[in-house]
């Protein structure tokens, strides 16, 4: 059976961490493999490309969210201001002293790091909805800072155009080769996260997220883990603000509000906390549902209201939709999407039989 | 300088409550040492303060030879200290193995890099540690709970999960804050045997506070009675059991102190 774990015997430690065990998930793994890196982008039109890539920097965010809040159990509503960070970093290295896109993308994840570290000192001694007030101070903070130091911001726009990256050479212009480079960040960032949180780090994370006083006595260091995961998160949301800024070509402040810190938060809620698969369906989720209501509005709109009407209800039934939306699947599966994909999981892995 | 852990005058006081009132005790490397006492006598503050939770007024706390009086509970544990819990504190939502690998945390040294990348660098301590915590496993009788989340296991196995966890850590000192409370008898038995087994193979010194006198009189090499905060008594189970002062403490005034007066 290759969806079952009965029958599959593990010989040696390795085989038995193995990240999937089962044959079926690695053959699934293979499959998306060939799908995103070979299929799509070959066949499908730039628009609907540009449009993944979207959800691609959104998965980066979205799993630096999730080690800090899903897994490390502290929360952060700064995190908007964290991809600023990285972004105008970046744009300010690049712009100035001309270096390349991966070493600003480096030094931006860094500097978020930096910052969102210091940001996260509070929550040594604060823990839930204080912390939550006290990194929404850290956000507003960085916003101002950042739209009001012109040396910084670059000027009374507050934005930075960025030249295009290159890679050997090649100018990455195409939303297309732009899918690829995002692709690879994509990879990098899930196989990264799948293992640290499986091996030590991952581990204390977790203790410090279930009993702070268990973690404390079988030697963990609080205060530096907490401190770390604050970095780790806030390095993936600096990435996460370069790359977007490669991707629109100008670093803007207007991006990294506080609302892009709540979408942020809803995609782990939605897909899952404490989930490298739920942290995917939820940025996924929260990216394409605005754009898919809008098709869907545009598309049938048009046989209750007349044309100039849907203009008009477009922008205003997209929020309410979307809020509803949330509100839908968070009552239907409080632990997130990720969590209806497991029960789904379950049910096939005994299938046909009951028990 | 031969006593593993030393325990120097140490007082705590909260708010007006005389906790542990200067209290001097030394633990000799391979003992088993009880901790016994009406409840409120302060045997459990004694543990906090060993593993760096409460810092004393004042005394001192050395262990082989080293000031451990104002440690940070973390770095206690570095040192070889683990512990257990009155109340069970495992984490209820990991695995048997994530928690008792989580033991071996302050005995492995990957960083951030080494486990982003996982291939080649973490895995291989993983591995490694990983055989430990194997054994520990076996050593408990556990091996077919490894992949249970500790919340969903009965309250005898989450105290010998928890007692796994302390070991994985390699401890030089246990400390059991009641490792057969609420437990029935046969549980007692295994937990005892454990104890006992830890102590001979792995040589562990073990630190116990435990009501249970039959079970404390049967393990201990050495028993120290607190009352209100202080050491009334000290010395092999025999001694101890014979006391006036210790009799005194748990029945109050006797006129006819008798042997069984202990118990219970």
């Amino acid at each position: 059976m290759i969806h079952r774990e009965c029958g599959v015997l593990k010989t040696t430690y390795e085989a038995d961490m193995a990240l999937y065990p089962l044959p079926i998930a690695r053959w699934a793994v293979g499959g998306f493999a060939v799908l995103f890196f070979l299929v799509l982008p070959f066949s499908v039109h730039e628009y609907y490309l540009s449009i993944v890539n979207l959800v691609s920097i959104s998965i980066v965010g979205a799993l630096g969210l999730n080690i800090l809040v899903g897994y490390t159990g502290q929360i952060s509503i700064g995190h908007g201001a964290f991809m600023s960070v990285g972004a105008y970093t970046a744009a300010n290295f690049a712009v100035r002293l001309g270096l390349p896109w991966p070493v600003n993308l480096l030094l931006g994840g860094l500097m978020a790091a930096l910052v969102g570290a210091v940001v996260g000192v509070p929550s040594l001694r604060i823990k839930g909805l204080y912390l939550a007030i006290a990194t929404l101070a850290g956000q507003l903070i960085i916003e101002w800072t950042i739209n009001h130091v012109t040396f910084i911001s670059g000027g009374v726009q507050a934005s930075i155009q960025v030249p295009r990256p290159e890679l050997f050479g090649v100018p990455i212009a195409s939303q297309r080769q732009m899918y690829f480079l995002l692709l690879a960040f994509v990879v990098v960032a899930l196989v990264g996260t799948m293992n640290l949180v499986r091996s030590r780090i991952g581990r204390a994370f977790i203790a410090i997220r279930d009993h702070d006083i268990a973690a404390e006595i079988i030697g963990i260091n609080i205060f530096r883990y907490k401190l770390l995961a604050f970095a780790i998160s806030s390095f993936y949301a600096g990435v996460t603000g370069v790359l977007y800024t490669y991707y629109l070509g100008i670093a803007n402040y207007e991006q990294f509000q506080i609302v892009t810190s709540i979408d942020y938060l809803a995609m782990i809620i939605i897909g899952g906390l404490g989930s490298v698969l739920g942290s995917i369906f939820g940025a996924i989720f929260v990216t394409l549902l605005p754009i898919l209501i809008r098709y869907a509005m545009e598309g049938f709109g048009g046989l209750v209201f007349s044309q100039g009407a849907v203009l008009n209800i477009i922008p205003n039934l997209r929020l309410i939709l979307f809020g509803g939306l949330i509100i839908f699947f968070l009552v239907v599966e409080p632990e997130g999407l990720n969590r209806l994909w497991r029960n789904i999981r379950n049910y096939f892995r005994l299938w046909p039989f009951a028990y | 300088m031969s006593a593993l852990l030393e325990i120097r005058d140490v007082s705590k006081t909260f708010g007006g409550v005389q906790a542990v009132t200067r209290l001097s005790l030394d633990v000799e490397p391979g003992a088993i040492l009880s901790v016994i006492g009406p409840n409120g006598a302060g045997k459990t503050t004694l543990l906090n303060m060993i593993s760096g939770f409460y810092h004393p007024d004042g005394g001192r706390i050395a262990l082989e030879g080293e000031d451990i009086t104002r440690v940070s509970p973390s770095h206690v544990a570095r040192r070889g200290v683990a512990r257990t819990f009155q109340n069970i504190a495992l984490f209820k939502g990991m695995t048997v193995l994530d928690n008792l690998m989580l033991g071996r945390h302050v005995r492995m040294r990957s960083g951030v890099l080494a486990s982003f990348v996982y291939w080649r660098l973490a895995q291989k301590e993983e591995v490694a540690h990983r055989k430990r915590v194997e054994d520990i496993i076996d050593f408990l009788r556990i091996t077919h709970l490894r992949r249970v989340p500790t919340g969903a296991l009965p309250y005898g196995l989450q105290k010998r999960v928890e007692l796994g966890r302390a070991l994985s850590l390699d401890p030089k000192i246990l400390l059991l804050d009641e490792p057969m409370g609420g437990c029935n008898h046969e549980e007692k038995e295994d937990m005892a045997r454990f104890i006992l087994d830890v102590n001979e193979e792995w040589g562990a010194t073990v630190i116990l506070i435990e009501h249970d006198m039959g079970v404390v009189m049967d393990i201990s090499d050495r028993v120290v009675v607190l009352d209100m905060g202080q050491k009334i008594a000290e010395g092999t189970p025999d001694e101890v059991r014979g006391d006036s002062d210790v009799i005194k403490a748990y029945l109050g005034e006797s006129k006819a102190p008798g042997n069984g007066g202990v118990r219970g």
